[in-house]
């Protein structure tokens, strides 16, 4: 019977894992398509937008890494700020509550992109670090403000999941003599991971598609190459297009198969 | 209102520096007004044809055919996983750019302006989060409810409209809640199609102005003021609907 | 009181009352798995018909195939003059004369006592609001429940939300009361009030057909018993006999462990 179940959720993963794949062969077999016509049209004059949008590809791809390396580095950013922030928010002593609750409420209610302006434009350009200055990249101040909302969420999340642990846990555990941050690191948050982590994966999909918005500042990433591989192109209105569109492949080539493993995630935890 | 503030603001900067010149320079004033009514106003249409459009396609999947679900679920894949920015720039200069012109007597203007386009692309990216909100809803009303309504005769409308809608409503209405606030908020976004809401009015003023700190605060305090309203509108609307003994 | 036997019904047809339900060699798959195995049984007008049985053995299928809830791949089942099993079947016109109550009251949870028993009159009778209520207060009134009309299903007990659907399917007047395990899922407590409801209804002289663990109950109301087993009728008698005479070793193994 359990042996069953087992096999059951196994089956349910591996169905995933193809489905992942089936998507990767059909986006790389769109793009080949893509690549295949552009270079039968590429001679003709004025150059087709589908000639032009291939010829800068692989500018626009370079763009999306660092769509790619903000996601990382700002997800990052914000579980390490946001799992503490949850577990204040559950403190015993008022103030650390209160500050937590606040600061979490704060960057939950305010807009991506007022965020973003808030980094960008009262953050210093340049930190002095005693001995050296350190210049602050646009694209580091934009990670750093997509991390914050993520953040606010995460330690909303952290807090939910900790007061959804059952308290005979708690109680439990002070019988065995265990201290409350004993309890918490040892205890309490190892169950909150497996808990939470379709939901982190929520947020890391919903940060990655927020990372377009650096472009609002001038960083490089995706939609930002693209614009400027338009300007260059010649700024012809037939380039807008195929261009938006080639973008909105991109991301949803990288976005859907994650989205497809957090609801079978999901799923599992709540057959569990 | 501009004449009971304007003193205190300008006394304000004097003494601190503080430089709010929305609340004491009468163009500014004027400007913040129209950029926050703007943005009220983005926000009812676009939280309201969401709603509309997730209910359109939450049905659509509950009773259509095949093609019809397949084509749903398509629908609200694509726009859960692209950015919601680039769909806007999609819209508005993509779709634009193939939109026809009107003549005003001298100058085009495009037939779709850019709050138009606003409305349009916040909707669309709204309604797909909508659509599967409220499909969990239906999905909440048990088998045997809709049986029993089956065995007293009721045709499927009947048990649609008076059964399954009423208690899907009141089971999506806190999903439904935290994503109307995330909409709200998304509005910010049109920025990138030079809508004149909010955002983009402060966010003018303190480039004229060079009191970004200033502004900043405003656009928090403003953000911060409205999600608060729209949240305590829908936690009075799930207290009305709230029938005793059914839920928690 | 008069007997009725089923299977006489070619030989002893000069009674004047034929069947109201009529149910012939049904059969029934879930797939490749046969869950009613050629089931036969008759119900007269007025009749009050316990069905018995261990669990799984195709009591709660049979009922619902009385009113066109599960369908049956084989047989012939005749309610009040209405082929059941048939692709032309008017299942609006069949559902109007076979009321059904579940084990799980599957009452409307958004709507108050009153709206629940008014509904289906309202929508589906056309009647006017103000008939309807006075239908469904005399209703509810008979299942006792005076002064509870404007409460929600979750703020009463399991016995009165299973008087209240009791209460909801007569309101479309049904010939036939169909009970699928009424009682299961209620405390002891309360069943004794839903069996009392179902009592008066019975001696009124509405046609009952239930599905039931309580033998004490289908003892004492039943007209007729029919005892289930394996997807078939093991056994088949006014309740004196089944209870205290059983001539299949099933149906002595069976009540031997329930009573």
């Amino acid at each position: 019977m359990i042996r069953d179940k087992v096999h059951a959720r196994s089956s349910v993963l591996l169905m995933n894992v193809t489905r992942i794949r089936w998507q990767h062969v059909v986006g790389a077999a769109v793009l080949t398509v893509v690549a295949l016509a552009a270079t039968l049209i590429l001679q003709s004059e004025p150059e087709s937008p589908v000639a032009t949008l291939v010829r800068w590809m692989p500018f626009i791809l370079e763009g999306f890494g660092l769509n790619l390396v903000m996601s990382f580095l700002a997800m990052l950013l914000a579980t390490l700020l946001g799992v503490p922030l949850g577990v204040a928010q559950v403190s015993r002593v008022y103030l650390v509550r209160t500050v937590a609750k606040g600061v979490t409420h704060l960057f939950r209610n305010t807009p991506w992109l007022v965020v973003l302006f808030t980094v960008m434009y009262v953050m210093p350009m340049t930190v002095d670090l005693g001995l050296t200055r350190v210049d602050i990249s646009d694209w580091a101040k934009a990670t750093l403000a997509f991390a914050l909302p993520v953040m606010g969420n995460i330690s909303e999340i952290v807090r939910g999941a900790i007061v959804s642990v059952p308290t005979g846990q708690w109680d439990s555990a002070q019988g065995l003599a265990l201290t409350r941050r004993q309890t918490m690191t040892h205890i309490i948050l190892p169950q909150c991971v497996k808990r939470s982590l379709p939901s982190w994966m929520n947020w890391y999909a919903l940060l990655t598609l927020a990372t377009p918005m650096a472009a609002i500042l001038g960083v490089r990433e995706a939609v930002g190459s693209a614009q400027a591989a338009m300007e260059a192109g010649g700024g012809r209105p037939d380039f807008l297009i195929p261009f938006y569109l080639f973008l909105l492949c991109l991301f949803f080539i990288y976005i859907y198969p994650i989205a497809l493993l957090t609801k079978a995630l999901e799923k599992k935890h709540a057959a569990s | 209102m501009f004449d009971a503030i304007s003193g205190f603001f300008l006394d304000l900067y004097e003494k601190t520096g503080l430089n709010f010149n929305i609340f004491y320079d009468e163009f500014e004033y004027d400007r913040v007004l129209a950029g926050a009514v703007t943005s009220l106003e983005l926000m009812a249409w676009v939280i309201c044809l969401s709603i509309v459009l997730g209910v359109i396609g939450a049905s659509l999947q509950h009773m259509g055919s095949r093609t019809l679900k397949g084509l749903v679920e398509a629908y609200v894949q694509v726009f859960r996983n692209t950015p919601p920015m680039v769909q806007l720039l999609f819209f508005y200069f993509g779709l634009g750019s193939i939109t026809p012109q009107v003549d005003m007597g001298g100058y085009n203007e495009p037939l779709i302006s850019s709050f138009a386009w606003a409305v349009i692309g916040l909707s669309v990216f709204g309604a797909a989060y909508n659509v599967e909100i409220f499909r969990s809803g239906i999905e909440s009303v048990p088998r045997s409810t809709l049986e029993a309504s089956e065995s007293l005769c009721l045709t499927k409308w009947q048990t649609n409209l008076h059964i399954v809608l009423p208690l899907a409503i009141r089971v999506s209405l806190p999903s439904l809640t935290a994503n109307v606030i995330s909409l709200a908020k998304t509005t910010s976004l049109v920025y990138v199609i030079s809508v004149p809401e909010m955002t983009y009015v402060l966010n003018q003023i303190w480039s004229d102005s060079m009191n970004v700190p200033e502004m900043i605060f405003v656009l928090f305090l403003f953000y911060g003021i409205v999600i608060a309203l729209i949240g305590a509108v829908f936690s009075l609307l799930e207290r009305k609907l709230r029938i005793p003994g059914f839920g928690q | 009181m008069q007997r009725h036997e089923p299977y006489g019904a070619e030989t002893a047809s000069v009674s004047a009352d034929a069947p109201i339900v009529s149910i012939r060699d049904v059969r029934k798959f879930y797939g490749s798995l046969e869950v009613l195995k050629g089931i036969s049984l008759d119900v007269l007008k007025g009749q009050v018909v316990c069905i018995i049985g261990p669990s799984g053995s195709g009591k709660s299928t049979l009922i619902r195939c009385i009113n066109g809830l599960s369908d049956v791949q084989q047989g012939s089942i005749s309610v009040a003059g209405t082929e059941v099993n048939d692709a032309r079947l008017d299942v609006v016109a069949l559902r109007r004369k076979v009321g059904i109550v579940f084990q799980q009251y599957n009452l409307f949870p958004h709507k108050t006592v009153l709206e629940n028993v008014m509904l289906a009159p309202r929508l589906v009778l056309k009647e006017s609001r103000a008939s309807a209520e006075q239908r469904a207060k005399a209703l509810i009134a008979k299942v006792r429940l005076t002064g509870k009309e404007d409460a929600y299903p979750g703020e009463l007990s399991g016995g009165q939300q299973q008087r209240v659907a009791i209460a909801r399917s007569l309101a479309m007047r049904p010939e036939i009361m169909l009970f699928d395990e009424v009682t299961a899922a209620l405390d002891p407590e309360t069943v004794k009030e839903v069996l009392t409801t179902i009592r008066e209804l019975a001696a009124d002289g509405m046609t009952c057909i239930l599905v039931t663990h309580e033998m004490g109950f289908a003892r004492e109301v039943a007209d007729h018993i029919y005892f289930t087993d394996g997807g078939v009728i093991v056994e088949h008698g006014p309740p004196a006999e089944v209870f205290s005479n059983a001539k299949d070793p099933r149906t002595r193994r069976f009540l031997s462990q329930v009573i």
